[in-house]
């Protein structure tokens, strides 16, 4: 019989068992290391996923409202006609019955109504018309060849948002007009060119005359208003709390409540604005200076917390060699630490303003919200900002307003893009000064 | 001559006053032999000269800037014959509007002798206060910066008076920071309380019916009992919490990955990137959830049979807001988990465990105040966040508890009852700040301890 265990073999067929369970297992845990790393590359590659996707979606919208459809047209007009039209009414209404005259003519439609072809150019044109037709028609009489803006609804079907294929009762323009438009298209009268309007414009009822300028001159306002006062307080206050302030219970307090602050929804601020600078201050709805002033509350903390990181990096010798020298506090702050500290209170400051330019919400409770077609000139005049702009028209009905919202938001991210790169650049000067 | 100029003019007299201070300084020091004389440098007293020509002299400008209208229009009401004399405040406004209107050029004179008489006595006053405004503006700055030139003298203490000056500024900009908390409590408290007369506040917080567009007459307002805001709360918080569930994880594991795992190299790449994600106004963020992420989900789910999704769902818009929020939570825990001290990782390392294992049972466990901190930050934006909700969310308020129906919220409604004019004293906007009220005191509570946690957690390892 081979009963006899012999514990020499037992012995190691036991550490086979506990080798190969200790392998197991630990292939498990290595297995589930790479899962818990994949995990981990899963998450940033999906957040960084959505960017992409978002910033894709926003381009490849905007992209087209940079360009807009322009029809060319030959206009015989009769220099008398207008000198025997009296007010600037008539004045435009002749231009009006000269624009349609070439419109049909360049349809071969003598036979339509104008008020049918009219659908097809923008309500704009007859100004455009207007405008470069003043000095020409000094002459008696002639031809004048010029592009002028296309209906938005022309726009529309050329870059293909409203689809051809469409029941005719679902698209604004019909069936005939479909055929001017290939028309014009065949004989390279209709061009989609460089949208000089986007760029240079306020906003608008027609969404192919609408443009951002009104919106950035508003914005530059605003942030020249929130500038001017969130650097001096917010530097002045930094420069209290981490130069000057004794350490007790009440700096640890302010010092937390301006952290708090920098956590509060920026919609309370927005009604702040509204109760205490216009119902209560009487300041005018709607202008950059009230504007300002909120955004210069929300920006507050932003840069205060940027400034006393800067100034607490500035090192202690350099305090102690100017004190030695004779240097009053003040001086020793005023003449050695803030000069150290400036690029990274810049830093802190760009960033702060590059968060209030991004900033909608309290802005729509004082009332820049409003329809405002006139490119602001002062800092009490009404006026609207970029991100506002886009909510505005991000909630019109227009199908053609998604190209330029997109459009606006890409402007918008390119401004921001802007000053964080002057804040990243400052910020390694910064980081290298001090090393 | 304008405000703008005489501001001009102004600063021109201050620059010469330092100009001048400091000339006489320096001669005062050369009579008694150098400048080892003077207390200062003579800058210094320059800048005091220079001081008081601006400061007393713009701060009486701005007081009669601001007094200079009421004056005025009391003057020139005072003045109206009884056939015009306004009746209500409202009527006033309306005649000073229009004086102020044709005195601009904006509006011509209308007929009547009263109205002729009205609008010349309005220019004679307006022109007179202009006139007497820049002769005390400018004497008083001359006469200020004369005399304190006079005055100059080597003993005086001139940098001292310039720092204690610059102190009391330094101190003035320090209460701002503070004044503004206290401004935003009173602001809406003070509305809120008007507010709470009319609406109970246990209606208010406990009742379900919210239909504040309901109530533009007066007499609507108790009886109709639309003024419940918990369906505003359910919507609030379904947001805040789907956002919370994406951002969470994600944020979370991103954190580590960035730093326990990657390379440096990989890092100081993936970090600035994810960081944009902050960086992008929350008004984009809407208008991609309203655009496309609500009608996507909605698609979504009318593939897998789930009809009559609404494209404003709670589900698209909590899902953007919780993309928006994952920077907040990865910086935040990313830095937690960096101030966790290498000694423990290197212990636990040292006893076999896995890089996976140290983070979970050792790094996150130590970290875990901070990264609850961050948690807590992150809620109370996702709660106070505006725009996307504004732009995706619905605008009626349903009580459901349905993430595929369209939902409102706290912001959301402050918004909308605000946006466009309208009585200031109607319920209908005081209900807006009774929500701000709302809103300021949970955020304020939610960052309080999100902010004592985080600095208890440095000061462990600091």
């Amino acid at each position: 019989m081979n009963n006899t265990i012999d514990p020499e073999r037992l012995r190691q067929r036991l550490a086979d068992a506990r080798a190969e369970r200790l392998q197991a297992s630990l292939q498990r845990r290595h297995r589930k290391e790479a899962v818990f790393r994949g995990l981990g590359l899963g998450a940033v590659c999906l957040a960084l996923g959505f960017l992409a996707v978002l910033l894709f979606t926003i381009f490849s919208q905007g992209m087209s409202a940079f360009r807009s459809s322009h029809v060319q047209l030959t206009l015989e007009f009769d220099a008398q006609r207008l000198g025997d039209a009296g007010s600037e009414r008539e004045r435009l209404e002749q231009y009006q019955t000269w624009l349609d005259e070439a419109l049909l003519r360049a349809l071969d439609a003598p036979e339509s109504r104008a008020s049918a072809v009219r659908p097809l150019l923008s309500a704009a044109a007859v100004y455009q018309v207007r405008d470069r037709l003043e000095d020409v028609a000094a002459r008696p009489g002639g031809r004048a060849t010029l592009w002028v803006l296309a209906s938005d609804e022309v726009d529309l079907i050329q870059t293909g948002v409203v689809d051809r294929a469409w029941p005719e009762a679902a698209r604004s323009l019909s069936d005939q007009h479909l055929a001017w438009i290939d028309r014009l298209s065949e004989a390279e009268l209709l061009e989609r060119r460089y949208n000089r309007a986007f760029f240079t414009g306020a906003d608008s009822r027609e969404p192919e005359v609408a443009g951002i300028w009104g919106a950035v001159v508003g914005s530059f306002l605003t942030l020249v208003v929130t500038l001017a006062l969130a650097f001096p307080v917010g530097v002045a206050t930094a420069v209290y709390l981490e130069e000057f302030a004794p350490r007790n219970r009440l700096t640890d307090l302010i010092e937390l409540n301006i952290n708090n602050l920098a956590a509060v929804p920026s919609i309370i601020f927005g009604l702040l604005g509204l109760a205490i600078f216009i119902n209560t201050l009487g300041m005018p709805r709607s202008a950059p200076l009230v504007g300002g002033l909120v955004l210069t509350l929300i920006t507050l903390p932003t840069i205060i917390i940027a400034t006393r990181s800067a100034l607490r990096a500035v090192p202690n010798s350099l305090r102690d060699a100017a004190t030695g020298m004779g240097a009053s506090r003040l001086q020793v702050t005023l003449h050695h630490v803030l000069p150290m500290a400036m690029p990274g209170i810049l830093t802190g400051t760009i960033i702060g303003l590059a968060q209030a330019l991004g900033e909608t919400a309290p802005l729509l409770m004082i009332g820049m919200v409003a329809f405002i077609a006139n490119v602001p000139s002062g800092f009490a005049d009404p006026a609207t900002v970029l991100p506002v702009q886009i909510f505005i028209w991000s909630d019109s009905p227009e199908r053609a307003f998604i190209a330029k919202t997109s459009a606006a938001i890409m402007v918008l991210l390119g401004f921001l893009a802007v000053m964080n790169l002057a804040a990243v650049l400052l910020r390694r000067r910064f980081e290298h000064r001090l090393k | 001559m304008n405000t703008l100029q005489l501001t001009v003019l102004l600063a021109g007299l201050a620059v010469l006053f330092f100009w001048l201070g400091r000339w006489r300084a320096r001669q005062l020091a050369r009579v008694q032999g150098g400048f080892k004389h003077l207390h200062s440098r003579p800058d210094y007293y320059g800048l005091v000269a220079a001081l008081w020509v601006g400061l007393p002299s713009l701060l009486v400008l701005v007081i009669w800037w601001m007094l200079e209208d009421r004056v005025i229009a009391q003057i020139v009401l005072a003045a109206l014959p009884e056939a015009m004399a306004p009746a209500s405040a409202a009527q006033q406004e309306l005649v000073l509007t229009r004086l102020r209107l044709i005195n601009s050029g904006a509006l011509l004179v209308p007929d009547g002798v009263h109205w002729q008489q009205a609008t010349e006595q309005f220019r004679v006053l307006t022109e007179r206060s202009q006139y007497g405004r820049q002769a005390l503006v400018l004497a008083l700055a001359v006469i200020a910066g004369a005399l304190s030139w006079w005055r100059i003298r080597p003993a005086q203490a001139a940098r001292t008076q310039i720092e204690r000056l610059l102190h009391g500024f330094i101190l003035l900009c320090t209460s701002l920071a503070v004044l503004t908390t206290a401004v935003i409590v009173l602001s809406v408290l003070f509305e809120s309380l008007t507010f709470f007369q009319a609406v109970s506040p246990w209606t208010f917080l406990f009742g379900t019916q919210w239909s504040p567009q309901m109530a533009i007459r007066v007499e609507q307002i108790g009886a109709s009992g639309a003024f419940g805001a918990v369906p505003l709360f359910v919507g609030t918080l379904m947001v805040a919490g789907i956002a919370l569930v994406v951002a969470i994880p994600v944020g979370l594991m991103s954190a580590i990955y960035l730093s326990e795992y990657a390379r440096p190299g990989v890092r100081d790449v993936l970090k600035p990137l994810l960081e944009v994600l902050a960086g992008i106004p929350t008004v984009v963020y809407g208008f991609f959830a309203a655009l496309t992420m609500g009608p996507l989900v909605r698609d979504l789910f009318a593939g897998i049979g789930f009809d009559g999704v609404s494209p404003q769902s709670a589900l698209a818009v909590g899902l953007v807001m919780g993309v928006m929020i994952i920077p907040v939570i990865s910086s935040l825990s990313d830095d937690v988990i960096r101030a966790v001290p290498l000694s423990l990782r290197d212990a636990s390392e040292g006893l076999g465990a896995t890089r996976g294992e140290t983070i979970r049972h050792v790094v996150l466990p130590a970290a875990l105040p901070g990264i609850m901190g961050g948690i807590l930050l992150a809620t109370s934006r996702a709660i106070g966040e505006t725009m996307i909700v504004l732009m995706a969310a619905g605008l009626a308020a349903h009580l459901t508890l349905n993430p595929l129906e369209a939902v409102t919220t706290v912001t959301v409604q402050i918004a909308t009852l605000l946006i466009g004019d309208q009585a200031f004293d109607s319920p209908k906007t005081l209900a807006a700040f009774a929500l701000g009220l709302l809103l300021f005191v949970t955020t304020l509570v939610l960052n309080l301890i999100a902010l004592i946690i985080v600095r208890r957690y440095r000061e462990q390892y600091d």
